[in-house]
């Protein structure tokens, strides 16, 4: 059948894979075709993902990506890889006078120093094949900030920085390097999130007219990233909203 | 727990409301420049000097200084 967003005979390394964004992706990607090597800290969850996988050859990581050891290993291990998704991340709430130096470590090392280790490690030991995908999980919220999400959106417009440095310097091999910025996505991650209370959350939805995303609407956008189908973008942003920007 | 330990911490997070105008009693919601910011600074306050994580739910409850207080009280030990 004629499919332009197949991924067909790609291995595809999702981070976060056992919960919301990272999951759905995993599993969606497994549908299309492509073997999925799954990291995450969460091994139980990743446990649980692994058979709901379709077909065959995948594999899961447990560990923390903040671990040099960690991402070692990870990069020896790892077959050659057509795409990564780095898609584990954290989120805050501290508004900004009572920011501190380890809050802003805790979201950093996780939402943007360990994709850029990550890679490093992956790219010198040449496991991101000639005209791969690397898509970056920023999110709508480095550019619209609420209260309380100030080091987040830090740390996600830092992302959408550095991801164009990787499109711009690996474009020789033609792997190309793009971000999807996500507006409210239900996931476990909102349950993180003590500032919005139930009687807020109505209020927030109402000023979606889609409605709030679901992880499957980011999958969707990866998938199209991680495709042939996109061979031409790369050091792009794509926001995500549910009309609610309009 | 010290009560007017805890309404100077309160007090702390206005720019304009000093402390003196505070009781255990007041409706902070009635202060001209309540805010989100100030509840989410509220929010932080108790983390930070009480080790309690208030959730959004209690803090749209809470109409007093007493009802924050009381939840922090009923979650700490200090
Ligand atoms: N949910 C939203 O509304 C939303 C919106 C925009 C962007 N995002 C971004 O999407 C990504 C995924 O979010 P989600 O909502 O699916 O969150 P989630 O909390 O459901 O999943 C995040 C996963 O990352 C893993 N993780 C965290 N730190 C790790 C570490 N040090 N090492 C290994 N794994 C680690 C967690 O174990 C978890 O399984 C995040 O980067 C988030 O910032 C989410």
């Amino acid at each position: 059948m004629y499919n332009p967003y197949s991924l067909d005979g790609k291995t595809i390394l999702i981070t976060g894979a056992a919960s919301g964004i990272g999951k759905a992706t995993s599993i969606e990607c497994s549908k299309v075709g492509a073997k999925v090597v799954a990291v995450d800290l969460n091994a139980e969850g990743l446990n649980a993902l692994m058979p709901q996988l379709e077909g065959e050859g995948h594999i899961s990581f447990a560990g923390n990506l903040c671990a040099e050891g960690f991402l070692k290993e990870l990069s020896e291990q790892v077959p050659p890889l057509d795409g990564v998704f780095l898609c584990a991340g954290v989120s805050d709430t501290t508004p900004v006078k009572f920011i501190t130096e380890e809050k802003i470590d805790r979201v950093m090392s996780v939402n943007l120093v360990a994709p850029i280790m990550m890679l490093k490690q992956l790219l010198i030991m040449k496991k991101i094949n000639k005209g791969g995908s690397l898509v970056w999980m920023s999110s709508y919220g480095a550019e619209k900030v609420e209260p309380g999400l100030g080091i987040y959106a830090a740390s996600k417009s830092a992302v959408n920085g550095i991801m164009r440095a990787y499109a711009k310097e690996l474009i020789a091999r033609k792997i190309r390097s793009n971000s999807i910025m996500p507006m409210m996505i239900r996931t476990e991650l909102l349950s993180t999130l003590n500032n919005i209370s139930d009687k807020n959350w109505e209020k927030q939805e109402a000023m979606y007219p889609l409605g709030f995303g679901s992880p499957l609407d980011v999958a969707y956008a990866a998938i199209y990233l991680f495709s042939d189908a996109s061979r031409w973008i790369t050091g792009t942003q794509i926001k995500m909203d549910g009309g609610s920007n309009l | 727990m010290d009560e007017k330990q805890f309404i100077q911490y309160f007090a702390e997070q206005f720019d304009e409301t000093d402390a003196s105008q505070l009781t255990l009693d007041t409706k902070f919601r009635d202060i001209d420049e309540w805010s989100s910011v100030i509840a989410l600074s509220v929010m932080a306050m108790c983390a930070e000097e009480y080790d309690v994580i208030l959730s959004a739910n209690e803090m749209e409850n809470a109409n007093r200084i007493s009802d924050v207080y009381n939840i922090v009280k009923a979650k700490t030990n200090k």
